[in-house]
């Protein structure tokens, strides 16, 4: 053990663990205030923020030797018989006028800046700044200009902390951004007919601890603080990022990355941030349907669900349970895929269970980091593959389920879809005009949708509680941002009304049951951690938590809930 | 004190002094060939650590110590890398070293490859030195046309290729790990230490920056021995002081009669440099005070030309230290108002912008000076000038190399040591508003130049 004092604290931390003066010192309960400092980026130590004074103690003699400067806390690694003072007029004075000289040339527009709220500048002044400005200067003021496609700098609120210039080159390796001049006139930008725009462009705007880089998706549209922070698992692939949804008054603003050491890191990619027009778009169904001769009749929830289930039964008694099939989608939670396989084998245990359309758009996109978008553009494909080998008996996959559609083995099909995207074409989707009764469960009017002669009204996934099991086979639990909209229900409700089952669907309760019937996911039965489970390697990495994470460090809400700068410890 | 013969500048007024045929008329490669032909990399260093050589380029850290400090048994390769960014403002010795005898700086070069087992050297040039790029790089030809650079030198195991890198003129370039990034292609950002560029410098790998000058004196110190290095100059004054000994170029420029680069041994008062050599102040004036070397050292004023330009002297009266040992006089119709705000106004261009402290606190002062220059300034500035300049630098700690303190020492010494004239400037030009404590409105600024 390396003992560590702070401000007259000791803390003691493993001898295997690296830690900087912010980390060890955050253990303490003691925040050190940085802008440059990143956990997942390079070390700088440009900003001067976290400026303390350090010194070591003798083992033997207790005597302590303080350094006459001032050291860049994370730079200074804390090593046994560290000693460190963060609260001596002298730190603060130094505090002070690094907070003072980024407000120098500052144009302080708060009231018109989308970081308000959620700015480091603003936060520090009130604990490390001059209460009284002493600089008389007019600030110098330069023009917002477009980087990309999402990203959109505010020169003059720059504080030139060289963050985003750091994730351009070491996490998503364009090496897009710069710094062009020198002194105070310096500033980030690209180089001309070289814009930022790759799939991780947004991160940076993340990554800006003041108004300088803004989404251009986010720009204007609301104020930081009436946003509620959900967190939540993106879905769109299978690496299946720690996200959290940013919503007021049941609208979702925002996506931004939650750190999560077993997925992403702090990161996420844009497809999953900005391409999210299906979660509030006006076609999604909101009623539960019936075609019949004389065209669509909307149903009420109750009879509608009643009607779909006599069919069903009706259908596997008198035509046989493998004239049944049950196709799994790919964006269904492990519970709403476990309770609609449930429902299929009890209508009749030959029933077909297929797991849905696999999206694949392209190769697998991989970041100089190792940050990788997948191919594979679903959140559990895994999860519901496991499901269906429990569950054993029929099964198949979307081609096995063509081949039976085109071959009349089949009379009658329950598909839920759930897809963001469009994912069935009409030439596909008329092969099931074979079938006598086709059952569609989604959300938007797919031309399968319209084939159908029951639609179900489906949740995105923004909607839906429940887990996901990603490319790695790591379990993660997501929280609904959004209610579905109005006329809609959420499926696992839905599925557990076919079930018979009485109340309030609770995915907290439905995977309980699943891990005690699933031996895959047996590890779930305590609950779902924030940072997952590796339900295939059975050990993960959990964030440790400490006060200053969550509650008293400076850090803005939102920044201290997605990117927190804690380290991470092995546990399994 | 035996009259003092030069020794760095011997050859400069021979014609054709930078031709390899005059330097070795006059006893040129004699060094490496002594060294090449019976000394270990080790002896050289010890022969170079033995005669105290300290840096030339500002700081004075202990030559034969930084060689030292590279890792032993390292596979390689170590570099080397010549510091001839010579911008510190009021210094050109470099700069004759270069055009009038470069083969004696490259002789240096090679000997100190040679103690620091590096096969590659890089010598930084800034931009603004035609004549020294063409003559470095003829001198370059022709040692490599005469076998002293390339494969196996003088018929020994030692190879080394030296490149003559040209910067694009910028301050920051010449301080030691802004060259190296700059060298790699990058921006010029200095760089945290540690690591030091003796364990990870250019490329990743170990190097070693050295100055042009104290590379010129390395083949001096190798043929008349590290006695007679020792002989000139200012013995040490106990432990913490390496002392100062060996001939130095002085630049003397500023309002003198006659300016120049001048050779003398380390020790020279900054009253002598200026009356024996210089031939005084200018016009018949008096003088009012002197940069002792280069902008960054500070201020010495009239009362204080006393001082011996040795690495201590300027230290004792105030100043950040010899520098470049570049005094510039300053006569006594300067308006130190003036002079500050060139001097603000030349650090705040040239701060790299990584540092917040530098970056901000350099632009400001420079914007606090350009007020009070115009007119509008208040007697609570100085105090705010004092602070800016106890807030920035790596003394304080607050910045990564040392550029703002180079900027800080003017304010602090133009504001402590002429404070009257400051004041009695800031009554007389804003009779209105020089106590005034409140803010100044931004907007009144509007028009006055000041941004």
């Amino acid at each position: 053990m390396a003992t560590i004092i702070i401000d007259g604290q000791e803390i003691e931390i493993d001898d295997n663990e690296r830690l900087n003066v912010i980390q060890a010192a955050d253990r303490a309960g003691v925040a050190i205030p940085f802008y440059c400092w990143h956990p997942g980026l390079s070390v700088v130590a440009s900003c001067r923020m976290c400026l303390v004074e350090t010194g070591t103690k003798n083992k033997e003699t207790g005597k302590i030797d303080m350094v006459p400067k001032l050291v860049p806390a994370c730079q200074t690694p804390a090593k046994d018989g560290t000693v460190v003072v963060t609260n001596s007029d002298k730190v603060k004075a130094k505090q002070q006028f690094v907070q003072e000289g980024l407000l120098l040339d500052h144009p302080v527009d708060c009231p018109i800046c989308d970081q308000a709220g959620e700015c480091w500048l603003q936060d520090y002044y009130f604990n490390y700044g001059h209460q009284q400005r002493r600089a008389d200067v007019r600030p110098f003021t330069s023009q917002r200009r477009d980087l990309g496609e999402h990203v959109t700098l505010f020169v003059d609120r720059c504080v030139m902390c060289s963050r985003c210039v750091r994730f351009t080159r070491e996490i998503s390796g364009g090496g897009e951004l710069q710094v062009v001049n020198r002194g105070s006139h310096a500033e980030i930008d690209i180089f001309p007919g070289f814009p930022l725009d790759d799939k991780l462009s947004g991160n940076v705007n993340d990554l800006c601890p003041v108004g300088a880089l803004c989404s251009k998706d986010f720009l204007y549209e609301q104020r930081t603080w009436f946003l509620e922070p959900h967190n939540s698992v993106c879905t769109r692939c299978s690496t299946g990022c720690s996200i959290q949804q940013h919503v007021n008054q049941n609208h979702l603003y925002r996506i931004q990355p939650r750190y999560n050491p077993n997925a992403n890191d702090w990161w996420m990619c844009d497809i999953g941030r900005n391409e999210n027009d299906h979660v509030h778009a006006p076609e999604r169904l909101t009623s539960i349907k019936r075609r019949g001769d004389g065209g669509w009749e909307d149903l009420l929830w109750p009879q509608g669900l009643m009607a779909i289930h006599e069919t069903l039964i009706a259908t596997a008694k008198e035509q046989g349970g493998a004239k049944l099939a049950f196709v799994l989608s790919p964006f269904l939670t492990c519970e709403e895929a476990f309770l609609l396989a449930s429902y299929a084998r009890e209508l009749a245990p030959e029933t077909w269970l297929v797991l849905g359309k696999v999206p694949v758009t392209g190769e697998d996109e991989v970041f100089k980091s190792g940050f990788t978008i997948r191919a594979e553009r679903c959140p559990n494909r895994k999860g519901i593959e496991e499901i269906l080998k429990h569950f054993g008996g029929n099964t198949c996959d979307w081609a096995g389920l063509l081949t039976k559609v085109d071959s009349g083995e089949l009379a009658a099909a329950y598909i839920t879809g759930d897809y963001p995207d469009p994912w069935i074409d009409d030439a596909e989707a008329a092969r099931f005009e074979k079938l006598a009764w086709l059952i569609v469960h989604d959300i938007l009017p797919t031309p399968l949708a319209r084939r159908a002669r029951f639609v179900i009204p489906g949740a995105c996934s923004a909607e839906k509680d429940g887990c996901y099991v990603n490319h790695a086979g790591l379990l993660q639990a997501t929280e609904w941002g959004v209610r579905p909209p109005e006329g809609s229900h959420v499926d696992g409700q839905t599925f557990g009304d076919l079930l018979g089952r009485k109340g309030l669907y609770q995915a907290a309760a439905v995977i309980r049951e699943l891990a005690h019937a699933v031996p895959f996911f047996a590890r779930a039965a305590e609950g779902v951690p924030e940072a997952g489970l590796n339900l295939v390697t059975g050990t993960e990495q959990q964030p440790r938590t400490t006060a200053l994470g969550t509650v008293t460090h400076p850090l803005p809400t939102f920044r201290s809930m997605a990117a927190p700068f804690l380290e991470v410890e092995s546990t399994t | 004190m035996a009259e003092f013969e030069p020794v760095l500048t011997a050859n400069v007024h021979k014609p054709d002094s930078h031709t390899l045929r005059v330097y070795r008329e006059s006893g040129g490669y004699t060094a490496l060939k002594k060294v090449l032909d019976g000394m270990s990399s080790a002896e050289v260093v010890d022969a170079v650590k033995a005669s105290n050589l300290r840096g030339r380029g500002g700081a004075g850290f202990p030559c034969g110590l930084k060689w030292s400090f590279l890792p032993k048994d390292h596979p390689g390769p170590v570099y080397m890398c010549v510091n001839a960014d010579e911008s510190e403002p009021g210094t050109f010795n470099n700069r004759l070293l270069m055009e009038d005898d470069p083969h004696q700086v490259i002789e240096g070069i090679i000997i100190g490859c040679y103690a620091t087992r590096a096969q590659t050297a890089y010598i930084y040039l800034r931009y603004e030195y035609p004549t020294s790029y063409n003559r470095l790089q003829a001198a370059i030809d022709e040692c490599y046309a005469n076998n002293l650079l390339g494969k196996n030198i003088l018929g020994s195991e030692f190879s080394l290729d030296i490149y003559l890198h040209r910067g694009a003129a910028a301050y920051i370039c010449g301080e030691e790990t802004g060259l190296i990034e700059s060298l790699e292609g990058k921006r010029a950002w200095p760089r945290i230490k540690p690591p030091f560029p003796a364990i990870e410098g250019a490329f990743r790998k170990p190097t070693v920056v050295n100055n042009i000058e104290t590379m010129a004196c390395v083949p001096h110190i190798i043929n008349r021995g590290a006695d007679w290095f020792k002989s000139m100059g200012v013995p040490s004054t106990g432990p913490r002081d390496a002392g100062s000994y060996g001939p130095k170029l002085y630049c003397l420029s500023g309002h003198i009669e006659k300016p120049g680069i001048y050779e003398a041994p380390l020790g020279i008062t900054c009253r002598e440099l200026i009356e024996k050599f210089g031939g005084g102040v200018w016009k018949g004036r008096k003088g009012k005070a002197a940069i002792p070397g280069g902008i960054s050292m500070g201020l010495l004023t009239e009362a204080e030309w006393d001082t011996p330009l040795d690495f201590a002297g300027p230290g004792k009266a105030g100043c950040l230290g010899l520098g470049t040992a570049a005094v510039v006089v300053l006569d006594e119709t300067v308006s130190m108002v003036d002079f500050l705000h060139n001097s603000c106004r030349f650090f705040a261009h040239e701060s790299c912008g990584q540092c917040t402290p530098c970056r901000e606190g350099t632009s400001w002062s420079e914007r606090i000076l350009a007020r009070i220059k115009a007119g509008k300034g208040r007697l609570k500035d100085l105090e705010l000038i004092l602070n800016i300049s106890a807030s920035i630098g790596i003394m304080p700690g607050t910045t990564i190399c040392g550029l703002a303190d180079g900027a800080a020492w003017p304010m602090k010494n133009a504001v402590n040591k002429f404070r009257a004239e400051f004041e009695e400037y800031i009554k007389r030009t804003n009779p209105s508003g020089y106590a005034q404590e409140d803010a100044v409105e931004a907007l009144e600024l509007v028009g006055l130049g000041v941004h």
